[in-house]
């Protein structure tokens, strides 16, 4: 009884165990996982109101140390020479799918209405920061940049590379024109440090950490991004699967 | 002990909508656990309050560290240091010494995954979640909760309690009688089915961004996000203490016919009333 036992066990956990490292990989069940991401977002779209505002905290809430992630300091000579001159010939251009292509340069987005928001970034890996955010909505820029109906995702592509491969991201139209989705110039009360993605980084306070581009230097409306990168809309989401949507 | 469990009368127990929830749990929760702890290892801290990373203090630590060479795996909990090595924070995988701090032998996938671990927590979410409405509802309306889960006032007196943990370390568990759980069962299922499980929901709803901007009442009630993650775990630690006594005790208790009765749905009484 006592072998059986065992042998039945011994038997279960060898089935078991590296049948689930491998089921994952397997296409079936990877379109099962990818159907209940977009569930996932479905519901919470559905329960949720569209224009809830993340919750903003008091200075008194703010984390003493925000932890910097990702790209600390972006390795490529134009950004150093950037970086050198304090982001003076730097420019933000906005293209893509709108009618009036712009070059923005930072005192000239700093001369825009400004937004500052003390909000909680949530790493995807399970820590939170409280930290001070100030810089200009997403919406606005849009708006002068007179982005074409036909846009349904805005592209933001980064200085920065990991492994040799230019950061992006993207996110929805829900998302960018939700008002506290705001490209910062500014964090805790001084100028956005190059650690946190200066000149410019994108907050999108409904989701996590990865979503909010660093380096951002150029924004690009686009109806579809399965042609852009790897196709799935972001730099995490092609290198390791991570959801494109994560607001959970 | 073979005796008590042959020669009685088979009697109705378990209803079929408990029946496929248990089942159903049985997969989500699986799913759940390993998933659970892939997404734990991603940062292996928990902190109280509204933040927390790594420049800030953590109540819970499981972690590694080379000490003369030697790595070594600990957990911290307020300051207080358990060795685990071999178990958690450093283990073995094929004959390699791996630091992380669930070993791979719980975590779903084996191999390290944020993302894996992610999409396999959300489709055990999904099972769990719905299985649970679902059982809920039912169960508040065919009574069962009120019925067979909420003790009795009358059950409720130190020496109905004595009287059943006795019963229970002697290893008499099935009893006859009108009520369908004893009181030790009443207040273990009611504990998981009322609190733990609605609290690991909860608290997992409180985890997502999206979730605390539409309902940011969520934060309140449980004191902050990195609180929610801290309960959240803590709540998964007592659903696992609870599956290791149920299944110790399901074998004690006779396998055969309580595995039955939970396919079935009939369980075999004692021949003779196993109360003294």
């Amino acid at each position: 009884m006592t072998d059986r036992r065992t042998i039945l066990a011994g038997l279960g956990a060898s089935l078991l165990l590296p049948g689930c490292e491998r089921i994952g990989e397997t296409k079936p069940v990877n379109n099962l996982l990818s159907s209940v991401e977009r569930l996932t977002l479905d519901a919470q779209r559905l329960v949720t109101a569209r224009g809830a505002l993340a919750r903003e905290y008091t200075e008194a809430e703010m984390s003493p140390v925000f932890r910097a992630n990702g790209t600390r300091q972006p390795a490529s000579a134009s950004y150093a020479r950037h970086e050198a001159e304090g982001f003076a010939n730097w420019r933000l251009s906005i293209g893509g799918l709108v009618n009036r292509p712009l070059n923005l340069s930072l005192s000239q987005l700093r001369a825009l209405p400004a937004r500052t928001q003390i909000t909680r970034h949530d790493c995807v890996e399970g820590w939170s920061a409280i930290g001070k955010w100030t810089g200009v909505q997403l919406s606005r820029l849009l708006d002068l940049a007179q982005v074409s109906n036909r846009a349904r995702y805005i592209m933001f592509r980064c200085a920065d590379e990991i492994g040799g491969v230019p950061y992006y991201e993207s996110i929805d139209m829900v998302e960018a024109r939700h008002p506290q989705t705001i490209l910062a110039y500014g964090m805790n009360d001084r100028t956005l440090p190059v650690a946190h993605g200066a000149p410019l980084r994108l907050r999108s306070e409904r989701q996590l950490g990865y979503k909010h581009a660093k380096y951002v230097m150029a924004i690009q409306a686009v109806e579809d991004f399965t042609s852009i990168g790897g196709g799935k809309g972001g730099y995490w989401e092609d290198r390791a699967d991570y959801e494109w949507w994560a607001g959970i | 002990m073979a005796k008590r469990t042959t020669g009685g009368g088979l009697v109705k127990r378990h209803r079929l909508s408990t029946r496929i929830w248990h089942w159903v749990n049985v997969i989500a929760v699986f799913l759940l656990i390993g998933s659970g702890a892939s997404i734990f290892n991603a940062h292996p801290q928990l902190y109280w309050g509204n933040y927390g990373a790594n420049f800030d203090t953590p109540w819970l630590t499981i972690g590694a560290r080379a000490d003369a060479g030697e790595r070594q795996g600990f957990v911290n909990i307020a300051g207080i240091e358990i060795d685990t090595t071999g178990v958690l924070g450093v283990f073995e995988k094929d004959g390699e010494v791996r630091t992380r701090a669930f070993p791979h032998w719980i975590t779903i996938p084996a191999e390290y995954s944020l993302s894996a671990g992610r999409r396999f927590h959300f489709l055990g979410a999904w099972i769990f979640g719905v299985a649970g409405l679902l059982y809920f509802i039912w169960s508040l309306f065919n009574g069962h909760i009120w019925r067979d889960l909420i003790p009795r006032r009358s059950q409720l007196t130190p020496a109905a309690l004595w009287h059943d943990i006795r019963q229970h370390l002697r290893l008499n568990f099935l009893h006859g009688g009108a009520e369908k759980y004893n009181l030790l069962q009443k207040l273990s299922y009611a504990g998981v089915v009322l609190i733990i499980l609605p609290l690991l929901v909860g608290t997992g709803l409180t985890m997502s961004p999206n979730m605390n901007a539409a309902w940011p009442w969520l934060l309140d009630i449980f004191g902050g996000r990195q609180s929610a993650r801290s309960l959240h775990f803590i709540a998964a630690f007592l659903l696992v203490g609870f599956i290791f006594i149920h299944i110790a005790l399901v074998i004690l208790a006779g396998p055969i016919n309580e595995i039955r009765s939970m396919i079935t749905g009939r369980l075999k009484m004692p021949k003779e009333a196993p109360h003294d």
